[in-house]
């Protein structure tokens, strides 16, 4: 975990302080909405559908168990006792009063945390793969780059009012589950033929109205040079994207203008000026940001204690089916990363509530060394739980309700709160997760489904990245009555791809049917072990088509 | 290239004076300086910044400074036309249009601009502090700003992370510095 110095104390107790000082200008009518609009926005502060929400950062989804436990903390005193993880590894508070925020804001910075740029036109939280540290395919551990970048882009003064938000993510391993194609700058760290660390740089990738996949601006960033390569792709965007129209103002769209070479051509222009400047890193201030990060001191797990495990496993189906389903392996032997689900019928993807929140800390204290990941998922990660003490976890996690042993299935939903909450949303998507995980609940169904992302967003701002998931379910407004459209075959990991919308869209009760469908075409026309994206890859969209549209 | 027009609207020609201004991080106790939008013709009222393009026609007019739109491409040529001047005004046409953060970058940091560069148009209190650490040294406060907010609001942080114009070590440098 990185932990806070006098430095970064003092600068969120001073941004405490000066929003404080904000809000009471608003509330004195000495600051308008519209001035006051942005500032709150950069300190999480929406004005929503029933109250203002706001968002919290969780940096790189890392949280340790005393902040999750503040966390639960602030949503009893100043909400109503649940939060809502998000996409982009962000906690969302539903029903704060607006007066309290100054206070939910000091009481955040009292465990290092902030709600700093979560949102508006600046660059946002900086997202990773969950598995950062531990991940058998791991290359070069994402998180001291990530906080680096967490660092350089707080309160950059050049770049808090930029055309529009802006989103980075980083990847270190072999396999993306950052989702840095679908980001408006994704990071890809690798090693070079010396182990040296270079940076892939994409660039113009973003879901919302118009989604994108970005392209490669650079292959080969040596690492020295993340900051003022990141600076000069951001001052290439804030000089040059649309300002004109909202919804062209994302950097996506100023790449596809210029095109990737020209948009490459103006970064290096710029790059020639930065490079070597004063924001170079070198190989000290890396080492200074890897110190936050050491390997937790885990106790050897012996090999009869593997194969014990094994056993347990093998007699014991429900342990087994949270295992394969929920356990992913790890970089050590006899450790694993433990996901813990938050999808269950009872309540929206992601929401948690403050009595889980400080259960699931103290899990963490007594299992993983005190620390918990937030996933783009929307679910929780414990990241180094022992195997000897995985079957003692699961019992706790089943008590809580959030072992559910689907995760990376179908049940899995990605979801954004849609119109139960958002001023933004076309139609309601928490209750099609709810029919769809009441519809599909069965476990050897599920499995036999295999991996499968099914996601939803009640508008097309695509919170709930519904053009990523192999399924996606977009709520759609015709007349003033919802609707619900459909695509399938988007993916969000390496080899990315947006879904293809299959047709006329659907009223809400059709929906679990309409999937029920495209299910049954994947069943029939899988080759053995076949994921679903890849029978859609293999077949196209028209046998799904004409199954869901076929007249009755 | 993609249209930046987001000036078109209120477009002001008559000069404008501006109540408050903010100088070197104190309330200004006198401004005499106009702000003229009009591309056409000069203004009456001297000093004034005018449009770019009428301050190129005019260049051996002493009482004239160049007044930059947000949208300004910064060319090596035009940087270092810019550095004969004293003063350069910087345009803030909404306060959400960023371009002007980075134009005054660009002069302090690639042109090695060290004349006055002031930001002018929609400046507001909350503003302040980026700008100055963009490398603006004066600030003229839009009419319904408070100065005395400005001078808290420009007070209120001790830390920063990033370089800029003022503090030519990102913090992971200095750090460094103070551990060893
Ligand atoms: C309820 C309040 C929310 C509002 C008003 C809101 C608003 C928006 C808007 C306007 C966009 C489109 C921006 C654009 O593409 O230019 C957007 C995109 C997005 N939002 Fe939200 N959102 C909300 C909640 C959430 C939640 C709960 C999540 C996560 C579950 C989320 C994650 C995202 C993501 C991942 C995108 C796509 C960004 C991209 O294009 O890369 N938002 N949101
Ligand atoms: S996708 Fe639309 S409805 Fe859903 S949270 Fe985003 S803005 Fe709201």
């Amino acid at each position: 975990m990185y932990r806070y110095d006098i430095h970064d104390q003092t600068l969120v107790d001073e941004r405490v302080a000066q929003f404080r000082d904000q809000m009471d200008r608003y509330r004195a009518g000495r600051l308008g909405e519209e001035e006051f609009r942005p500032l709150r926005l950069q300190n999480g502060l929406y004005i929503q559908k029933h109250a203002p929400m706001l968002r919290i950062a969780i940096p790189y989804g890392m949280l340790a168990g005393k902040q999750l436990r503040a966390l639960a903390d602030i949503t009893r005193r100043y909400d109503r006792g649940y939060g809502h993880f998000t996409t982009r590894q962000n906690l969302q508070l539903n029903w704060p009063a607006l007066e309290d925020v100054p206070d939910i804001l000091a009481d955040l910075a009292k465990v290092q945390m902030h709600a700093i740029q979560t949102s508006g036109n600046c660059i946002r939280n900086t997202t990773s793969d969950q598995f950062a540290g531990i991940a058998g395919d791991e290359v070069e551990d994402p998180r001291p780059w990530c906080e680096l970048i967490r660092q350089w882009s707080t309160l950059h003064p050049e770049f808090a009012y930029l055309p529009r938000k802006f989103k980075i993510a980083v990847s270190g391993a072999a396999q993306d589950r950052a989702a840095i194609q679908v980001h408006d700058i994704g990071l890809r760290l690798w090693h070079n033929a010396d182990g040296e660390v270079r940076i892939k740089v994409l660039a113009g990738g973003g879901l919302g109205r118009t989604p994108m996949i970005g392209d490669v601006v650079r292959e080969d960033l040596p690492w020295q040079h993340l900051l003022t390569y990141l600076e000069a792709c951001v001052r290439v965007y804030n000089q040059f994207g649309r300002r004109d129209n909202k919804f062209k103002a994302r950097i996506k769209i100023l790449v596809k203008a210029l095109g990737i070479e020209e948009f490459r051509r103006r970064v290096d222009e710029e790059w020639a000026h930065l490079k070597d400047g004063p924001q170079t890193l070198n190989q000290a201030a890396v080492d200074a940001a890897k110190i936050h990060f050491p390997e937790p001191a885990r106790r050897p797990v012996t090999d009869s204690a593997i194969a014990e495990f094994e056993r347990l496993r093998g007699e014991n189906r429900s342990l087994a089916r949270f295992v394969t389903n929920n356990v992913t392996d790890h970089k050590v032997s006899g450790y694993k990363a433990v996901t813990l689900s938050l999808k269950r019928r009872e309540h929206a993807p992601g929401d948690v509530t403050a009595d889980q929140m400080e259960a699931v800390a103290d899990l963490a204290d007594r299992y993983s060394f005190g620390e918990v990941r937030v996933t783009h998922e929307q679910n929780l990660v414990l990241s180094d739980v022992p195997v000897d003490e995985l079957e003692a976890l699961w019992k706790e996690l089943d008590a809580l309700g959030m072992a559910n042993p689907t995760v990376g299935t179908l049940n899995d939903i990605i979801c954004c709160p849609g119109g139960d909450y958002c001023g933004l949303a076309n139609a309601v998507s928490i209750p099609i997760a709810q029919a769809l995980q009441e519809r599909f609940e069965d476990l050897d169904f599920l499995y036999d489904l295999g991996p499968l992302d099914l996601n939803i967003s009640g508008c097309m701002n695509a919170c709930g990245h519904h053009h990523v998931g192999h399924i996606g379910i977009l709520g759609v407004d015709k007349k003033g009555e919802e609707y619900y459209q459909i695509s399938i075959g988007g993916n969000s990991t390496d080899d990315a791809s947006l879904g293809k919308i299959l047709g006329p869209s659907f009223f809400r009760e059709d929906v679990p049917d309409v999937v029920d469908k495209v299910l049954q075409v994947y069943v029939a026309e899988r080759h053995e072990d076949e994921r679903f994206l890849d029978t859609y890859r293999r077949i196209g969209l028209k046998p799904f088509k004409e199954r869901v549209y076929a007249q009755q | 290239m993609p249209s930046n027009d987001t000036q078109t609207d209120a477009v002001e020609l008559t000069p404008v004076h501006v109540d408050h201004l903010i100088a070197d991080g104190e309330l200004a106790a006198e401004n005499a300086w106009c702000v003229s939008y009009d591309t056409e013709t000069l203004p009456e009222q001297r000093p004034a910044f005018v449009p770019l393009a009428l301050w190129q026609a005019n260049q051996d007019d002493v009482e004239l400074a160049p007044l930059l739109s947000s949208d300004t491409e910064l060319t090596t040529e035009l940087g270092q036309q810019l550095s004969g001047t004293n003063a350069i005004a910087v345009d803030f046409p909404a306060f959400t249009d960023g371009r002007g953060y980075t134009l005054a970058r660009l002069l302090r940091e690639r042109y090695g601009y060290t004349g006055e560069i002031r930001a002018v148009g929609d400046v507001l209190v909350d503003q302040l502090d980026y700008m100055r650490r963009c490398g603006f040294t004066a600030m003229a406060l839009r009419d319904d700003q408070h100065p005395d907010d400005a001078i808290r609001a420009l007070n209120m942080f001790s830390v920063r992370y990033q370089t800029d114009v003022e503090q030519r070590q990102a913090l992971f440098e200095r750090r460094l510095l103070a551990s060893e």
